[in-house]
Order: C-alpha cells, then structure tokens, then sequence
C-alpha cells in the first residue's frame, strides 16, 4: 500500500526539480510561479471537494483576504511579512470557522449559493473600503523577506513555490490516507452511515473547510508578495470559479488531478492568446467539452485508461 | 459609453430642497421611498424572470444552470443590436428570444444529456462552460462596447407622488408580469405543461406513465431562454447592453431561485422581488457600493435559518 | 466473561451470559416513545426494554414504524416525546457519532455503503473511534497512527474473512455485488466492536443459501456477547434464531414475547392477514 501511496509526489518532485531547465526566461517561469500557487490551493480544495464532497464557490474571498492582509499590514503598518502571512491565515481560519458550522448544514445547490455569497461579499467589501485596500485599483506589495533573506527574482520564487507544492501535497496524502482522511470521504459517500460509525461529520467538515481556506489564505499573502501589486480580482466570483474549474478539470478526489488541473488551466489562457478574439469561446468550449466527456476529470479518466482498478 | 449604474436610483429623486421647503420632509421621505421602491420592483421583476428560469430547468433536469444570464445578455444585444439595423422591435425581440432558445436547446442536447448522471460540481462546471463560451461568441459578434436601445414609449417620466417612474419600468413589470402569468397557466392548465411538471415531482414516474423526459428538459431550456431573453429586451433601455450585462443578472437570478426555494417558481419570483427592493433601499439608504452585497447577505442569513429557502420542500433523507 | 449454567439464565443465549447484576439491568429502555412527521405519527407511545446479550427482533407489516424506530434508537431521528436509555443512560436527542461512541452500531435497510472507497477502507471507517483521529497527527502522518492504522487494516480484513468477504478484501467497494455489500455493511459495524448491532433487513434481496448464511453469522454475533436487535421479513429466520420478538403495527407495540408466545398471538396474525388482504 505505502509503497506507491507516495508515487505521484515521488513524480512531482522530479518534474518539478527538472522544469527550470526548460523554462529558459523569465516569462515562462512565471508561468510556472502562478501555476504553482494554483496548484497549492487546488490540493487545499480539492481536500474540501473532491474528498470530502462540500462545493466551494467562494474560495477566491480567502484567497483574497490573505493576500490583502500581507498587503496592508507589511505595505501600510510595515509588519515584518512572515507575521503578517500568518496573522492574516488565523484571520481567514477563523472567519471560515465561523461561518462553516451554519453554512455546511446545507446541501448541494444551496451550500454552492452560500459559498459563492460569501466570496463575493468578501470582494465587494475589499473593493470597496478604499481607504485601507486602494479600491478597484489595487495597492502595491513589499516584497517577502524573512530573517535577513529576501525573496526576489523569478528564480528564487519557483523554488519556493515548488517546495511549498511538495510539502502541500505530501501533506494531503498523508491525511487521505489516515482516521480523519477516510472521515472525510466517508462524509461524501454516505455521511447517515458515517454519523453512526462514530465519526463527527459536522465537525470534519468544518475541520476541512477551515484547513482549506487557510491554505487559500497564505498561498495568497505569498503570490500578493510575489507579484508586487494586488487587486481585489484576486478575490472575485471568477477567480473562485476558476479554482473550482481546476479541481473538476483535473479530476475531484485526486490529488494530483488537483496539481495537472491547475497547471492546465493556467497554461491553456496563455496558449489561447493565439485565438484572440476566439479565446474565451475556446476556453469556454474546451471545458464544456472536457467535462463533458470525462465527467471525472483529466487524471481520473486517462489513469483509468492506463492502469484499470487503480486508483491514483 | 458608459453604463447607467444598474438601475440605481437617482439618489434625489427631484429637487429634495425645492420640494422639502414646500410640502414638509414627510413627504420627501415618502416620496424617495417611492422612487426607490420603483426601482427595485422593476429590478426585482428581471431578477424575478431570471429565477424562473433557474427554477424551470432546475425542475426539469436537477441542473443549476450559471448560463441562464447568457440569455438574457442575447436577448439585450440582439434587441439593441438588430433594432439598431433597422429591424422593427417586435420583430428584434423575437430573434433575439429564437437565438437564445436556440443555444438553450444545443446546451440541453448536447452538453447537459450526454453528462446526465456526472456530479453536481461537474454539472456547474459544464453551465459556466457554456457561459463562457457564449459571452465570448457575444464579444465576437457584437464587440465589447454598450449598446443602446430606445425606450419603447419615449422617456417622459410619470410623476406619481412625488416619485418620477420611467415608462420603460412600466414595461419591464408589465411584461415580467404577464409572462409569469403566462408561465402559471402553462404549468396548471396545460398538458405540456403538467407533464414538466410531473416530471419534477418524479421523474421515474413520469417516465412511466408517457412523459418524454428527454423532451421535457429540452423544453425547459427553450422556455428559460425565452423567458431571459424577453427579460434582457425590455431592460436593455435602462441598463443598456453589454456582452457582460448578463453575469450579475445571472447570479441574482440564482440568489433569487434559492432564496425561494429551489424548484418552486413562485418562490423565485418573490425571491427576485424581495432582492430587487432590498437592493434598491440599500442603494439609496445605506450605500451604493454594497447594492450588490446586499442580495447574498440576505441569502446567507435565510439560508442559516431556513436551510431550503424560504418556500422550498423540506425533505428527509431515508436511511 | 461467565459460562456458568445457573436456571436463571435459562432463557438467554447460554454462551455469552455476563455476570447477574449486569445482565438484570435492561440494556435498552425505551419509554413511550413517539415520533410524528408532518402530523402523522410514526410510532406512538412505544415502551419497551431489551436485555443483553440476546438476539431481539423486531417485527410489523410494511409501515409499522420499524426503520423510524432504528433511526430513532441510533440517533438518526430525534424523538418528538419520550426518552430512550441505553446501558442507564438517558441518550434521547444525541447525535449519532456520539452513539457510536457509547457502543450502538447499525446497518441500513438502504444501502449506505461509501462507494468512493475500497472494501478494507470501509470497514476501516467503522474502526474510527479506536483510531487517532486528529487531523494534525494525519497532516504529518505520525508514527502511532501509521502503527494504528496498520492494525485496523489487518483486523478489517480479519472481520472481512469472518463475514465471509475473504475475495473481495483487495475490491473497490463500487465494484462488489449487493449480497457483498450487505455483509460489508455487518463488517464496518462489527469494526466498531458494539455493545448493540441493530440490522435492518440483513437478508432482504438475499437469496436461500445466502440468506443462511446471514442467519449463521448473526448468531456468532449474539455468540460474541453483542446485543442483536434485527429488523426483518423473512419470518423463517426471525422464529429461528429470535429470542424476543416486539411486534408493532401503525406505530404501536402490538405484542411481546417469545417467538412462539408472539406468532401464536392473534393481534399479530390479524395485522398480518390483514396487511396481506
């Protein structure tokens, strides 16, 4: 079992260890850098998702907070931004706290519509209350630094993105594989049976929520520091949706679907430049047509055609 | 061009100083609530219809469609956009619902019945495809600039207690009215539409006593087109058009579908209403700039509550 | 754990007998219990006790109120009046989970089976409340839990063979038939290790041989001490290996008693001729 529990992070690491040989300029690192943060909050959601069943449309809002929170506090309070990351993640923590105790009784279409609520109050608030945000126009970042060592350049920032992926995705494979793992996917397929074996359903569903949204939260104070300026369509309805596209895209309940969804869906808009005006009824139908056809998502589907009965 | 703020009040409505000197701030009071409850029933009627549109095809085939807004959005732009060409309105109206219809029933046949037993977020995720794909066929056909449509009977505002009420509002709740009615008999009084609605209560059911479920759903895709598109034509004088017109429009359609109950039709008309109004008092009460936040707190604090809606069915799982 | 032959355990099922004073208290008190859903009322002013140890049937035509009174035992339900006591302690109104954790475990006459899962994995989930459960100690997977963990894979297999499951022990749980699934659903609740397993309609769907099979084992079951409360149709099974039987029709506790007591009761035959008519 342990053996091969591990394999796909065993890939991760060597694809990510060689990439930078191919990714000869800054552009394409870039690429990379955003993929990655992506990639670190798909693992994140996809825990919530594809686990342990609960839709998410308002994930973009954590993000969003933790990214304004690094913003603000290093940029206008001048906190040292380590302090500021984690401030702003037990902020997001316990905000998703709050809310997801009311909020995960409900089911299906109607916890989708509280989700997306959320996210989008979340964003009009953070477009709004210009005075300490910048408004619509965004506000520029410091960049991140932490005892004396300063993160800058492309090419310091992908080994960063690309340790902190590898530790996210370790960290989600451990827990599938645990008690509080098969809690989860219990939750999701039939959580009357799972109450009765003893599992707290509405309490790991909260425990996920909040697990999730805090992973959301730093991995935006980071890309906030990491790209200099932040706007609040970091935190927009669309942005949440594209993060639920990449967990479905890639595969539900697989997480390194969740890690290929992202990089995918990063890349692919910048493929589609080609298209021009054509881009966004590409992209538009290329997810249709995917989703259409691989109800289960990319690594799902292909995995099932080339290793039947396992499971990735 | 820019936009008119959505259907926004004015926020003094005449000349508040003029008028207060004279009558009394009672009657400026009363006569702002007026305008800002125009403004919100005439809102609150295109959230009302898009609604319905969630709630009929939700009815038909357990989807949520996010694509519902697309509808509308064809429905203003052809409006605008053929009208603009010199095509009668009547005539502009009618493309445009035929368009939308026609993308409803392409999405039905060969997006949402091909996927029919994929999961809900699968089944989401396939709806915003298609939005995506629609707003960027909208971009290629019709650009990304605002399009204008005149009002279809002049610009002269009535003046009803101190309130001044566009006579294009007067349509948009005329016609929402009228084609909600028309919906209700449809669905109460015809055999068409019984069978739908049959299929609602037990799809396996209706299978077996002769309902084409296939066609039904197809059905209550052509009818949440038209119903959006309509909605879109007769809005479009206020709001203007835009490829983009139709994402809020769609998601306050959503808020009001759930907030009264998912499935219930009435319910999402009084759900649209009720966000329409709230937004319009917020708007001139409290703040312009959370207008748009009011309608999902409204949603999250019912929700928390009443875990169905305020109308919806109420169900136990059977273990 | 006492195998003495004493008369006043004549009547229990010998092998498992625990000490006297444990076993004269009632395992399971329920005390006119009702449950009304939207004015109708499911089961009504329903009294009864169970003792330990024994295999407890409870019977009644289609509608008599059987499952409602598993969901309410278990928790699934809450009562509108009444109270129900397990093991002395008033337990009306708790939440599943912490049922469980006082020893109630169950099967579902509607599958509830985690398809998203392995067979192992299933019945591993039943095995929960031994486990760490914590989420930091699952995040960086620490060294007890592995050890654990790997203990509850070699017993869920173990319960697997026991119930007869030996072939499907490497299966995805989506990809086994629905006898399987039924005696997985007994194997994820023995994991538990209850004081009280309730199974609802354990042979329903079953065919002949199979459903012997279910009979077998649910007296190796009573055998390890478990309190059985079964919920089932096939008569043959019930009067066979039952040894207390409520009756109940329209909600309401039609008789009492011993197999024998109970099927020669003429409430009983009429409310089952009658549900025939």
């Amino acid at each position: 079992m342990s053996s091969h529990r591990l394999a796909p992070l065993a890939v991760l690491a060597v694809v990510a260890a060689l990439l930078p040989l191919a990714l000869t300029n800054n552009f394409l690192l870039n690429i990379a850098i955003v993929a990655g943060f992506n990639a670190i909050v798909c693992v994140g959601l996809n825990l919530l998702i594809g686990f342990a069943g609960q839709i998410s449309l308002g994930h973009a809002g954590f993000f969003g907070l933790g990214a304004y929170a690094s913003a603000v506090l290093v940029s206008t309070y001048g906190w040292p931004p380590l302090a500021a990351l984690l401030a702003g993640a037990v902020a997001v923590g316990l905000l998703a706290f709050a809310v997801a105790k009311p909020i995960l009784r409900l089911k299906g279409h109607y916890l989708a519509m509280a989700t997306l609520g959320i996210g989008i109050i979340i964003s009009i608030v953070l477009k709004t209350e210009t005075k300490i945000t910048g408004g619509p126009d965004g506000m520029p970042v410091d960049s991140f630094a932490v005892l004396g060592f300063q993160a800058y350049g492309e090419k310091v920032w992908y080994w960063i993105v690309a340790g902190l992926l590898l530790v996210a995705v370790w960290a989600a494979l451990n827990l599938i594989d645990s008690p509080a793992g098969r809690a989860l996917r219990a939750v999701h397929g039939a959580e009357v049976a799972a109450e009765t074996l003893g599992v707290d359903t509405a309490g790991y569903k909260v425990m996920v929520f909040v697990l999730s949204a805090v992973m959301a939260s730093i991995t935006g104070s980071l890309s906030a520091h990491y790209l200099g300026f932040i706007t609040p369509s970091a935190s927009d309805f669309f942005r949440s949706i594209e993060l639920v596209t990449m967990v479905v895209f890639g595969g539900m309940a697989s997480t390194f679907g969740a890690v290929v969804g992202a990089v995918v869906l990063t890349v692919l808009p910048q493929l589609l430049t080609a298209f021009q005006d054509y881009e966004a009824m590409v992209l538009g139908a290329i997810l249709m047509l995917t989703m259409v056809f691989m109800p289960k998502g990319l690594v799902p589907t292909l995995s099932a055609l080339i290793a039947p009965r396992r499971r990735v | 061009m820019k936009p008119a703020k959505f259907l926004a009040p004015s926020p003094q409505p005449l000349s508040r100083e003029g008028r207060g000197a004279l009558s009394g701030d009672a009657i400026t009071m009363g006569a702002d609530f007026l305008q800002f409850l125009v403004s919100g029933i005439t809102v609150g009627a295109i959230y009302a219809l898009a609604g319905l549109g969630f709630a009929i095809i939700y009815n038909a085939s357990t989807v949520i469609n996010f694509a519902q807004g697309e509808f509308i959005m064809i429905g203003g732009m052809s409006a605008s956009t053929l009208t603009a060409a010199g095509v009668p309105l009547p005539l502009a109206i009618l493309a445009g619902c035929a368009v939308a219809m026609l993308g409803g029933v392409l999405l039905a046949k060969f997006a949402i019945e091909k996927a029919r037993n994929a999961s809900v977020v699968t089944l989401i995720i396939i709806t915003i495809g298609a939005s995506i794909f629609l707003r960027g066929l909208a971009e290629v056909v019709w650009g990304k600039e605002f399009h204008q449509l005149a009002s279809f009977s002049g610009d002269t505002p009535i003046l009803l207690l101190g309130a001044a009420i566009l006579p294009q509002s007067l349509w948009v709740v005329g016609v929402a009215l009228v084609l909600i009615l028309v919906i209700g008999f449809f669905f109460t009084r015809t055999l068409a539409g019984k069978a739908m609605l049959a299929t609602s209560y037990n799809r396996l059911a209706a299978q077996l006593v002769g309902v084409n479920v296939r066609k039904v759903v197809l059905a209550a895709f052509a009818l949440s087109a038209a119903l959006g598109a309509v909605g879109g034509a007769v809005v479009t004088p206020i709001t203007f058009s835009s490829s983009e017109m139709g994402i809020m429009l769609g998601l306050k359609g959503f808020t009001a579908a759930v907030l009264g109950g998912l499935g219930n039709g009435l319910g999402a008309v009084v759900g649209g209403l009720i966000v329409g109004i709230a937004e319009a008092l917020s708007a001139g009460y409290l703040s312009s700039a959370y207008k748009d936040a009011v309608a999902f707190v409204i949603i999250l604090l019912v929700l928390v509550f009443m875990p169905n809606g305020l109308f919806g069915k109420r169900g136990t799982e059977r273990v | 754990m006492i195998n003495a032959a004493s008369p006043a355990m004549m009547d229990t099922v010998a092998q498992a007998a625990p000490a006297v004073a444990e076993r004269t208290s009632p395992l399971l008190r329920v005390e006119n219990l009702s449950r009304e859903f939207g004015g109708v009322l499911a089961i009504q002013d329903l009294s009864f006790t169970l003792p330990k140890g024994r295999i407890v049937s409870i019977i009644g035509p289609n509608g008599a109120g059987k499952t409602t009174l598993f969901n309410l035992i278990t928790g699934v339900y809450t009562p509108t009046y009444g109270r129900i006591l397990f093991d002395g302690r008033d337990i009306s109104g708790l939440p599943p989970f912490k049922l469980a954790a006082r020893g109630m475990s169950r099967t579902f006459q509607n599958l509830q089976i985690f398809f998203n899962m392995s067979a192992l994995e299933n019945v591993m989930v039943g095995r929960h409340l031994h486990l760490d459960r914590g989420v930091l100690a699952a995040l960086f997977r620490l060294p007890r839990l592995v050890r654990k963990d790997k203990e509850a894979r070699e017993l869920a297999a173990e319960l697997m063979r026991e119930v007869g499951l030996s072939k499907y022990i490497d299966a995805q749980a989506s990809a086994m038939p629905y006898g399987a699934l039924k005696r997985l659903e007994i194997a994820r609740a023995l994991a538990a290790e209850p004081k009280m397993l309730l199974l609802d309609e354990p042979a329903a769907g079953l065919n002949g041989t199979e459903s012997r099979e279910i009979d077998e084992l649910i007296k190796r079951i009573a055998a390890r001490g478990i309190t059985v409360v079964l919920v089932e149709h096939d008569m043959k099974m019930v009067m066979g290996i039952s040894d207390h039987i409520l009756a109940l029709n329209y909600g309401r506790k039609l008789a009492e008693g011993t197999p024998a007591e109970v099927s020669a009761n003429p409430d009983v035959i009429a409310a089952y001729l009658g549900s025939m008519a």
